[in-house]
C-alpha cells in the first residue's frame, strides 16, 4: 500500500484517518500532569508527543451526562453478540472521550448532536434520551440511522448527521481493540512467513496463481540462505 | 552572539542523513575519510524500543493511530511531516506546494515506500524523444554500475522482465501476490496493461549476516527493527561506523549556510544547535549537501558572500528552479467477489507485491511522459478511520446503507478486505518557472530565511492524470470491480495531487555541462565551487516515471567515488 493513499482509506480503513485535526505542539507545563484517565503504554512517542498526550488526557471536554448518553448510543450501535462484547465492554466511550479532545473538530457536532437528540426525545417523550425507555430510544434511532438523500424527513437531518458520526466513532473505537480484532477475524500484525493465498481460499473463489509468475517468487525454504548471483543478475541460490 | 568553531577539521562535512547523505557517508567513511554528518533532527535507530512503533497494536495509541501529531498516523516513522514546528515555508499567491520534511537520523528513508526503480536509458535522454525539458549530461550506462552495486549492498526484490525502459538488476525473489493483487493482475492483463512483481528494497532473503529477513508485518513505514528494509541509518550509516568508519554525528543541528573563503571555496558549514540555540561552525575540505532537494537549495541560496552574491552555486540563477514532483492520482473500487472473506494474515511486505510500469508509447496520447501504477487493498490492520461509512458499499449490492446493531456488525465483516485502490505516479516536465526561492520576509525560529514555493501544474500533467483515471476504470471493469464515487472531473484536475504531495520533489540544483543553465556538473559538483557537492535529488534533470530514491543513492555513490578520487589527486 502506498503510504499516502492510506489517508484516503474511506473504506479500506487503516492508517491515519483523514479527519482534520490540530498538529501536536508542546505544552507549557513541563511537569507530568496527573489524570484520572490512565494513559496507555509506551508506543514510541517523541518528547513533544508525550507532552501532547499528557495535555489531552488532563483536559476535560464531555461531561458525565454526555458520556452516559454516548454509552447508550454506543451499545445501540454495537450491542453484545453471543461471541463478542458490546461497545461499552470494549471501552468505546472512553475512546470517544479522548478523541474529541485530540481532534477538536468532533466537539461541536457531538455536543450539539447530543443536545439535538435530547430535544427530540423531550419533544416526543418528555424525557432526555438516556432516560427514555429502550423502545423509545429505538424509535428515535430508527428515524436517524439511515441516510435520507431524497429529503423525506428534513427535520431529521441534524440527527442523521450526528448519528453518522457516532456510528463512525463507535466502529473505529471498537474495531481497534482486541475485542474488535477478534470479532473481525483480523489475523495479522505478527511475524510470519507469507507464502501466498491459502489454497482453500483460491479454490472457493476459483482463482489460481499463474505458475509462470510464482516461479519467480521466493522459495521460503531458502530465505535464510545468503543471496548470490551470477554476473547476469541471476540468483544462483 | 559568538559563533563557536569546532576544532576538528573533517575531510567531508555531509549535511543530511537520508538516502543521499547516508550513502555518501558510507562511501567516504569506507574510503578512510574523516566524516561529519550534520542532521537537523535527533538520533534514530529502528531497533530502539523506546521509539519503535513496529508491531504495536492500534489500542496502544489512545487515538488509535489517528494523524493528530503525525500526518500519516501515530505509527508512521517520520518525525516531521508537511509541517515542522517553528520551521514554516510559504507559497506564492495562487500556487500550491506541500513540503514533507523528516527531522531524524535517516530522514524520510525511515518511512518511505521502498519502491526501488532504476531509471531507464530513455529516462536520461527524454528530450531526444519528445523535445521537452532537457537531457541529462549522463546516460544509463554511466549509472548502471552503481545501480548494480547498490542492489547488492542494500538489497531489493524484483524479477527479470527484459522490458526496454525498466532495467533489471540483482534481485531477490519477490513475494507471491495477495488475493486482491491476483484480481489486479487479471484486470490489468485484460486491459492491456503490463503487470509485473514489484521492486522494493525489502529483504525477502538474507543478503548478509547483519540484517534480518522480512517477517511480513506489512509495516515498512514504521521502520524495521530487524533491518530487513532499507533505511539510511540501518543500512548505510551504522554499518559504516561498525566497519571502523570515522563518522561523527551532529544531531539536532540545523545548517544555516555553507561557509566560504576569499577564493569562494567552501570551508565548512555553519549550523544552529537546536538544544542550546547557539551557532557553530564545522570545517571540512569538502561539503556534501544531502539535505533534500529543497533544503539543499535553501542552504545554497542562503549562503551569500562577496564571491557568491546570488547564493553559493547560483551564478546561473538556476538554484531552486526546475523543481518538480511526480504526478499522482488515485481511485478506489469495490470487488463484490471479495465480500465475506475468510480471514488470514495477508499483511505481506510493507507495500504492494505487484505493480504496472509504464506500458505505452506517448505518440498518440496527447500528453508527454508516462506513469506507473501502484496497488493497495486487502485485509489490513484496523486503525483510526476503520469502519467509517462501513455500510456504504451496500449501495452496490442492493443492501441498506446505514443502520446499527447486528446488521452493522455484519456489514463491517461482509465488506472487510473487498476494496482495492490504484494510484498513478507519473513524470512531470521540469520547468524553469517552477521553483522554490528564499522568501524575503520570513525566517524560521532559528532566524534562517525560509523557502517560498512557486509551482503550478500544466496541462501535460492534468492530461496525464486524466489518462490515469480512465485507465483505472478500465482495469476495474476488467477485474469485475465497481469504481467508488465519481471519476474526478476536469474542474478537479482529474484528481491530480497537489505539487509536493507525492513527496518526490527533485531538480532544484540540476546537473549539466553548461554552467549557465545548470548548478552542478555531471559528478554533482557545483560549477561555482569545486569542493561542494549535492547528493540528494536536487541534481536530477528529470524525474522519470519512477520513484527517485534508488537513483539518488546510485548517483550519490558515484559522486562520492569521484570525491574520493579528487581528494586523492589533490584536485579539490
Amino acid at each position: 500500500m502506498d503510504r499516502r493513499d492510506t489517508l484516503k482509506t474511506l473504506l479500506v480503513g487503516t492508517v491515519g484517518g483523514a479527519t482534520l485535526g490540530t498538529i501536536g505542539c508542546k505544552t507549557e507545563s513541563k511537569e507530568p500532569v496527573k489524570s484520572n484517565t490512565p494513559t496507555t503504554g509506551d508506543y514510541g512517542r517523541t518528547p513533544s508527543e508525550k507532552d501532547w498526550d499528557e495535555k489531552v488526557f488532563a483536559d476535560t471536554f464531555l461531561n458525565e451526562q454526555e458520556l452516559e448518553s454516548i454509552a447508550v448510543l454506543c451499545d445501540i450501535i454495537l450491542p453484545p453478540t453471543p461471541t463478542a462484547g458490546s461497545a461499552t465492554e470494549a471501552k468505546v466511550p472512553e475512546f470517544i472521550e479522548f478523541i474529541v479532545k485530540d481532534l477538536p473538530s468532533h466537539q461541536v457536532p457531538l455536543r450539539g448532536g447530543l443536545m439535538w437528540l435530547n430535544t427530540e426525545s423531550n419533544k416526543r417523550f418528555n424525557k432526555v434520551f438516556k432516560d427514555a425507555s429502550s423502545a423509545q430510544q429505538i424509535e428515535i434511532i430508527e428515524d436517524i440511522a439511515y441516510p435520507d438523500p431524497e429529503g423525506k424527513k428534513p427535520e431529521m437531518g441534524p440527527g442523521i448527521s450526528f448519528f453518522d458520526r457516532m456510528r463512525n466513532l463507535t466502529l473505529t473505537g471498537y474495531y481497534t481493540t482486541r475485542m474488535g480484532f477478534d470479532d473481525l477475524g483480523y489475523k495479522g500484525n505478527s511475524p510470519n512467513v507469507w507464502d501466498g493465498v491459502p489454497d482453500e481460499v483460491l479454490k472457493d473463489l476459483d482463482v489460481a496463481y499463474d505458475p509462470e509468475w510464482t516461479a519467480k517468487c521466493i522459495d521460503q525454504s531458502k530465505r535464510e540462505t545468503i543471496a548470490e548471483w551470477d554476473n547476469d543478475g541471476n540468483l544462483i541460490n | 552572539m559568538q559563533i563557536k568553531e569546532q576544532a576538528k577539521v573533517y575531510d567531508a562535512v555531509i549535511v543530511g542523513s537520508g538516502a543521499g547523505g547516508g550513502m555518501s557517508a558510507k562511501v567516504l567513511a569506507d574510503a578512510g575519510l574523516k566524516v561529519a554528518i550534520v542532521e537537523a533532527g535527533p538520533f534514530f535507530d529502528p531497533k530502539d524500543p523506546k521509539t519503535q512503533t513496529q508491531l504495536k497494536f492500534p489500542w496502544e495509541s489512545p487515538r488509535r493511530g489517528a494523524s493528530t501529531t503525525r500526518a500519516f498516523g501515530d505509527f508512521d516513522m517520520s518525525w516531521g511531516d508537511w509541517k515542522v514546528d517553528g520551521e514554516p515555508y510559504t507559497t506564492k499567491e495562487g500556487t500550491d506546494f506541500l513540503w514533507w520534511r523528516a527531522r531524524m537520523l535517516g530522514g524520510r528513508t525511515n518511512h518511505w515506500g521502498r519502491i526501488s526503480l532504476r531509471f531507464g536509458p530513455k529516462d536520461f535522454k527524454h528530450k531526444d524523444v519528445d523535445g521537452l525539458g532537457d537531457n541529462w549530461p549522463i546516460s544509463y550506462d554511466d549509472v548502471k554500475p552503481y545501480y548494480d552495486k547498490l542492489d547488492k549492498l542494500v538489497g531489493l526484490f524484483g524479477s527479470k522482465e527484459n522490458l526496454p525502459n525498466e532495467p533489471d538488476g540483482y534481485f531477490l525473489p519477490p513475494p507471491k501476490p495477495r488475493l486482491h493483487e491476483l484480481y489486479y493482475i487479471k484486470g490489468a492483463k485484460k486491459a492491456g496493461v503490463t503487470v509485473i512483481p514489484s521492486r522494493l528494497s525489502i529483504l525477502t532473503k538474507r543478503i548478509n549476516k547483519d540484517r534480518g529477513v522480512c517477517f511480513y508485518c506489512g509495516q515498512c513505514n514504521r521502520s524495521c527493527q530487524a533491518y530487513a528494509d532499507f533505511s539510511s541509518g540501518s543500512c548505510l550509516i551504522f554499518p559504516a561506523q561498525q566497519n571502523g568508519g570515522q563518522i561523527d554525528l551532529y544531531n539536532n543541528c540545523m545548517v544555516r549556510t555553507v561557509t566560504t573563503n576569499d577564493e569562494g571555496k567552501a570551508t565548512g558549514v555553519s549550523y544552529i544547535n537546536k538544544e542550546d540555540r547557539q551557532e557553530y561552525q564545522i570545517k571540512g575540505r569538502v561539503v556534501v549537501l544531502g539535505a533534500s532537494a529543497c533544503s539543499s537549495a535553501r542552504i545554497l541560496m542562503n549562503s551569500k558572500s562577496k564571491q557568491h552574491p546570488n547564493g553559493l552555486g547560483n551564478s546561473s540563477d538556476v538554484v531552486g528552479r526546475y523543481l518538480h514532483d511526480s504526478t499522482g492520482a488515485s481511485r478506489q473500487a469495490f470487488i463484490p467477489e471479495l465480500m465475506n472473506r475468510k480471514t488470514y494474515n495477508e499483511d505481506g511486505v510493507g507495500g504492494m507485491h505487484v505493480y504496472s510500469p509504464w506500458w505505452l508509447d506517448n505518440k498518440n496520447l496527447g500528453f508527454p511522459r508516462g506513469y506507473h501504477i501502484e496497488v493497495w487493498g486487502g485485509m489490513s490492520m484496523p486503525s483510526y478511520g476503520f469502519g467509517f461509512n462501513a455500510s456504504a458499499l451496500n449501495e452496490y449490492v442492493g443492501g441498506s446503507v446505514g443502520g446499527y446493531g447486528t446488521k452493522l456488525r455484519e456489514d463491517v465483516k461482509r465488506f472487510y478486505g473487498s476494496v482495492i485502490g490504484l494510484g498513478g505516479r507519473g513524470e512531470a516536465i521540469a520547468r524553469h518557472e517552477n521553483r522554490c526561492e528564499i522568501d524575503p520576509n520570513v525566517v524560521d525560529q532559528f532566524g534562517i530565511p525560509v523557502l517560498r514555493f512557486d509551482y503550478k501544474w500544466s496541462d501535460y500533467e492534468r492530461l496525464q492524470a486524466k489518462h490515469m483515471q480512465e485507465t483505472f476504470e478500465e482495469i476495474f471493469h476488467s477485474m469485475g470491480a465497481k469504481p467508488l464515487g465519481d471519476m474526478p472531473s476536469k474542474e478537479q484536475d482529474y484528481g491530480l495531487a497537489k505539487p509536493g504531495q507525492i513527496i518526490h520533489e527533485v531538480g532544484t540544483t540540476r546537473m549539466g555541462d553548461d554552467p549557465k543553465t545548470s548548478v552542478t556538473n555531471s559528478f554533482q559538483q557545483l560549477h561555482d565551487a569545486e569542493n561542494v557537492f549535492v547528493v540528494d535529488a536536487g541534481p536530477f534533470v528529470s524525474q522519470a516515471d519512477k520513484n527517485c530514491t534508488w537513483t539518488i543513492m546510485a548517483l550519490s555513490w558515484r559522486a562520492s567515488d569521484y570525491i574520493v578520487d579528487q581528494l586523492k589527486k589533490q584536485n579539490i
